[in-house]
């Protein structure tokens, strides 16, 4: 969970990391003329100016970013507001001995976290790539342009927003989309109010609002194909279809293989903003994740300790997933982000 | 060579057919709420689609702006887009301008500094804590401070600086320009199309920022339009929405679906207008940044 304004990163940061890490070992100094090196000294000095330009920035990341890790410890502790982060007496694993043997409520929400996400991942992840591939079968260009500016909207507008819009769309009396199941019978359904469905309205709703905007990544992708694969696979006779099958989709293949390996680094993330603005008491059962048991326990009923435990734990799984799924992007040959 | 077989004009059909309807269900759901802002109270629950209004009201239009809150979050949501967009471009540059040049000492360490705050974070409560002790609760920085760099912007704008050439900056050097200097005339002005781009993601994230608010403030005063959106539509605070309504028990010129359906389209309305003007922007700038590798 990053604050709702950060939570809006973009894309997943492929490249632009791998890019800096490549930069930097460029720089190492090549041999040559070099006899002696400079003191440290001597070259901050010598740098000066530039330096103190990234004091501002340091500061930030120093105060902001790394000033919390600080509190991690309290993950460990018994925290009491009179004796502030450090006085609080120690307490060893005893937080998350309470998590995994205490109730049967971490083990839920963490279960809770993981369907979400591999529901976000089987469904959610093909669609962009399914509707990359539709778009650059399109010949109209006006069309095109037209379709995916439109297909990209939603991405811009916040939860908020779309569970407003949601409510009014999927309401069981007067929403348009129970209107129109009614006209085949259906009885009305309470895709937000029913466990049974919010985790496929929770599904269907995070691929309205990001397939457009995923596609953009599979798009450029696409375009970078060699046309001559296509002149040759064209004088031996293959049809669109073939050619998708044989040529596109293995052109594409590794850029596929990236993403997928980075959104399953991302699988402690089941949708912080979406959830808490879409679910209510009624499915909190099957809604219930990580982030909002943070929240709503530890700012909620004051429960710091508990709930840097259970921020920590996430954190520390979210990490070695990502260094995990780097290693395997690594392992096959691709580019990996660090 | 472009003559196409029966088959592939079938598919084209098809095909066409198929993104047009994605694109109606994409855009049905605005269409629905204006209609509904603007329908009388029996009309907005009308079941079935609508399209347009079929009795026009402007009643829950008249209440949405007659109420003080709403443009209380407007006028704060303004101030942390454009101020936090202001500090942040600056914040952002002045960091990623030392980052990007070679000759910049221990490098690879500072890079690593910054870049390892991608992966791995307090968490919330640590983070919270922070807030509380440092003195920001309850105080307008809140919003701007604490996401003065997002680093995958700072990352972006390096790699935009790291492609300018040294040559450009050379010559200001030996006229005796410092590298703040040169940054601020040289470097500045020929990265007009990056900063507009770091900047409007800027703006769209202050615009849309919901979370900050909650945990950190509790002054009416100083809350944002999406914080008064979730107070309204989200938690369904019925105090919010009758003193929005206004209207004396029995009479009915507005319901709480078209007061929510008016102001969601008042705060989203601003996006809606100019997102066909700068949705290019956008696009560039994930392209920028991802083609890079």
């Amino acid at each position: 969970m990053s604050f709702g304004i950060s939570a809006h990163n973009p894309s997943g940061g492929k490249g632009v990391i791998q890019h800096a890490m490549e930069q930097v070992a460029k720089q190492t100094p090549q041999g040559g003329l070099v006899m002696r090196k400079p003191s440290v000294w001597r070259t901050y000095r010598k740098h000066r100016g530039i330096l103190l330009m990234l004091v501002p920035g340091l500061l930030f990341y120093v105060i902001f970013h790394y000033a919390p890790l600080y509190g991690i410890q309290l993950a460990f502790k018994d925290f009491r507001i009179m004796d502030g982060i450090s006085g609080s007496p120690w307490v060893g694993f005893d937080h998350f001995r309470t998590l995994f043997y205490g109730s049967d409520q971490f083990p839920l929400i963490l279960r809770n976290t993981l369907i979400i996400s591999f529901l976000h991942i089987i469904f959610g992840f093909p669609a962009p790539i399914a509707l990359a591939l539709l778009f650059n079968e399109i010949r109209s260009k006006l069309f095109k342009r037209i379709t995916q500016s439109i297909s990209y909207l939603p991405h811009f507008l916040s939860w908020v927003v779309l569970a407003g819009l949601l409510t009014t769309i999927l309401s069981p009396s007067e929403g348009i989309l129970n209107y129109l199941l009614g006209l085949f019978g259906v009885e009305p359904i309470y895709f937000m109010g029913d466990p049974h469905y919010f985790r496929f309205t929770l599904v269907v709703s995070g691929i309205w609002k990001e397939i457009g905007w995923g596609t953009i990544v599979y798009l450029a992708a696409l375009a970078s194909v060699d046309p001559h694969l296509y002149e040759a696979g064209i004088v031996d006779g293959a049809s669109r279809w073939k050619q998708t099958l044989h040529i596109t989709i293995p052109s594409i293949l590794p850029v596929i293989a990236v993403m997928l390996l980075l959104r399953i680094g991302g699988i402690m993330e089941a949708g912080f903003d979406q959830i808490f603005n879409l679910s209510n008491a009624a499915v909190s059962n099957v809604a219930d994740i990580l982030d909002t048991y943070v929240y709503r326990v530890g700012i909620g009923q004051f429960q710091y300790g508990l709930t840097t435990a259970v921020g920590l734990f996430k954190n520390v799984v979210g990490f070695l997933m990502l260094i995990l799924a780097n290693y395997a992007v690594k392992k096959m040959g691709q580019e990996g982000i660090f | 060579m472009n003559l196409m077989t029966r088959g592939e004009r079938v598919f084209q059909v098809f095909l066409v057919l198929f993104i047009t309807l994605m694109c109606a269900a994409m855009l049905y759901p605005f269409v629905h709420l204006l209609s509904v802002s603007l329908s009388t109270p029996a009309e907005a629950i009308r079941p079935g689609p609508h399209l347009y209004p079929l009795e026009f009201s402007l009643e829950a239009y008249r209440k949405t702006f007659e109420y003080g809150l709403i443009w209380i979050g407007y006028r704060n949501t303004l101030i942390r887009a454009a101020g936090g967009t202001f500090i942040a471009l600056f914040m952002i540059a002045l960091t990623a301008y030392p980052l990007s040049k070679r000759y910049l000492p221990h490098r690879s360490f500072y890079t690593l500094f910054i870049v390892f705050t991608m992966f791995f974070s307090g968490g919330l409560i640590p983070t919270y804590m922070l807030i509380k002790n440092i003195g920001l609760m309850d105080s307008m920085w809140v919003y701007i401070l604490p996401v003065m760099i997002p680093t995958f912007s700072l990352l972006i704008m390096r790699n935009f600086f790291m492609e300018i050439p040294d040559e450009l900056e050379d010559s200001a050097k030996i006229d005796g320009a410092g590298d703040f200097r040169s940054f601020v005339s040289i470097v500045l002005p020929l990265s007009k199309p990056i900063l507009a781009t770091v900047g409007l993601w800027q703006v769209v994230n202050h615009w849309n920022a919901w979370f900050d608010a909650m945990l950190y403030i509790q002054d009416p005063g100083k809350i944002v339009l999406q914080m008064f959106l979730r107070k309204l539509i989200v938690s369904n605070e019925a105090q919010e929405l009758n003193a929005m309504m206004n209207q004396a028990p029995g009479v009915e010129i507005v319901t709480p679906e078209t007061i929510k359906a008016a102001a969601l389209m008042v705060s989203t309305l601003p996006i809606l207008v100019v997102y066909p003007f700068i949705q290019k922007y956008f696009v560039k700038g994930i392209l920028v940044g991802s083609l890079k590798g």
